[in-house]
């Protein structure tokens, strides 16, 4: 985690103070944490992202792959700026080349997260990118895809995590880092 | 208007940028020739250029606020507003954004969905740039725009990567203009 056995980077409370955590959404008992707020404070938004260049950009990263939708909003400026390819994760049938998915739990039923099997390969380094890692059921299911190509995946990155609900112990010991935890 | 119509004409990065994009056909159903950028994102120096068009159009035009459109709008929109230190507001599908929302139906092919957008985001006058990677018939754009003048912006201009054939000569968009870098790539020009 950024701020654990080292001084806190004093970016770090600007960013998790933006973060709104709005009670009962998407149902009653989630405490849904809302990045949009953090998006309308350019200072902070540029802030999180240059947290996560200083830390990638001289780890030879060659691919930044952005969970949809909300890693979307995070994965491009980080892979521009460290001269990365950026490649989409996406909902079934969005991507229109050829293809591999992976199949992940959700709490009722599961869902399949896309990937097109020409833009990784075995000589890439990945970085997987999301807002969030609440179970790491979405982030285990992206990093199965890097791997099935060959890639070697470096690290997963998240603005949030939920340490409660132990996301970090289902990423098979590849590490996780994240800017701000919520308890 | 397209960007070689508006001070671009020749440059060089339009065309690695038009090369960059791959056309897939009869996707997402047959006689369709889908416009795919993820091939785009996959050329590091052809999608900063991108970036770089739209953040010089746009650096000097007292832009305090990008609007994406779910979800491709989501893959150029916050790098614009990071560079011309500009907010981010994400138009999304409905029941994705937490907070009190107001939303505007538009229509598709067959049946229609809707945007969703946070009250409370924008200021009355503020100056709002719209983004999303493609523009055929515009009707998503329209609802974007519906959006951010309910809440009092002024939509300076729509930008998107691919502007489709309908939209030629047509420079206006619900009376706003429309920035455009490329027109759609033929089957054959991609390697």
């Amino acid at each position: 985690m950024a701020d654990e056995n080292e001084v806190k980077d004093p970016r770090i409370d600007g960013i998790k103070t933006k973060i709104r955590v709005v009670p009962d959404f998407p149902k009653k008992g989630i405490m849904f944490q809302d990045i949009t707020t953090l998006l309308l404070d350019p200072k902070a938004f540029k802030d999180t992202i240059d947290l996560f260049v200083e830390r990638y950009r001289d780890m030879n990263i060659s691919v930044v792959a952005g969970i949809e939708a909300r890693g979307f909003i995070f994965g491009p400026s980080i892979a521009l700026a460290i001269g990365a390819k950026f490649v989409p994760l996406r909902k079934p049938k969005k991507l229109p080349g050829e293809i591999i998915f992976e199949e992940y739990e959700l709490e009722y039923g599961s869902d399949r997260l896309e990937m097109h099997v020409e833009a990784v390969d075995s000589g890439d380094r990945a970085l997987v990118v999301d807002d969030l890692i609440a179970t790491g059921g979405t982030l285990s299911a992206a990093m199965n895809l890097l791997r099935r190509v060959g890639a070697e995946v470096v690290e997963c990155a998240c603005v949030i995590e939920l340490p409660e609900l132990k996301g970090r112990e289902r990423l098979e010991g590849k590490p996780l880092y994240v800017l701000v935890e919520y308890r | 208007m397209f960007a070689s119509e508006n001070g671009l004409k020749g440059d060089p990065r339009l065309e690695a940028i038009s090369a960059a994009i791959r056309v897939v056909p009869d996707f997402p159903k047959k006689g369709i020739m889908f416009q795919d950028i993820t091939t785009l994102l996959l050329d590091h120096k052809a999608f900063k250029h991108t970036i770089d068009i739209f953040v010089d159009r746009y650096r000097d035009m007292q832009i305090s606020v990008v609007a994406g459109v779910e979800a491709r709008g989501f893959l150029f929109g916050p790098s614009i507003a990071l560079a011309i230190g500009a907010k981010f507001i994400p138009l999304r599908k409905p029941g994705k954004l937490p907070g009190k929302v107001i939303s505007e139906s538009y229509e598709l092919e067959y049946g229609h969905d809707r945007l969703e957008m946070h009250v409370g985001t924008v200021e009355p006058r503020e100056r709002v740039i719209i983004i999303d990677d493609l523009v055929a018939t515009g009707g998503t754009l329209s609802a974007a725009i519906s959006l951010l003048e309910s809440q009092g912006a002024e939509v300076v201009e729509c930008a998107c990567v691919i502007g489709l054939p309908e939209v030629k000569g047509q420079h206006k968009l619900k009376g706003k203009p429309l920035y455009v870098l490329v027109e759609p790539s033929g089957v054959d020009e991609f390697c």
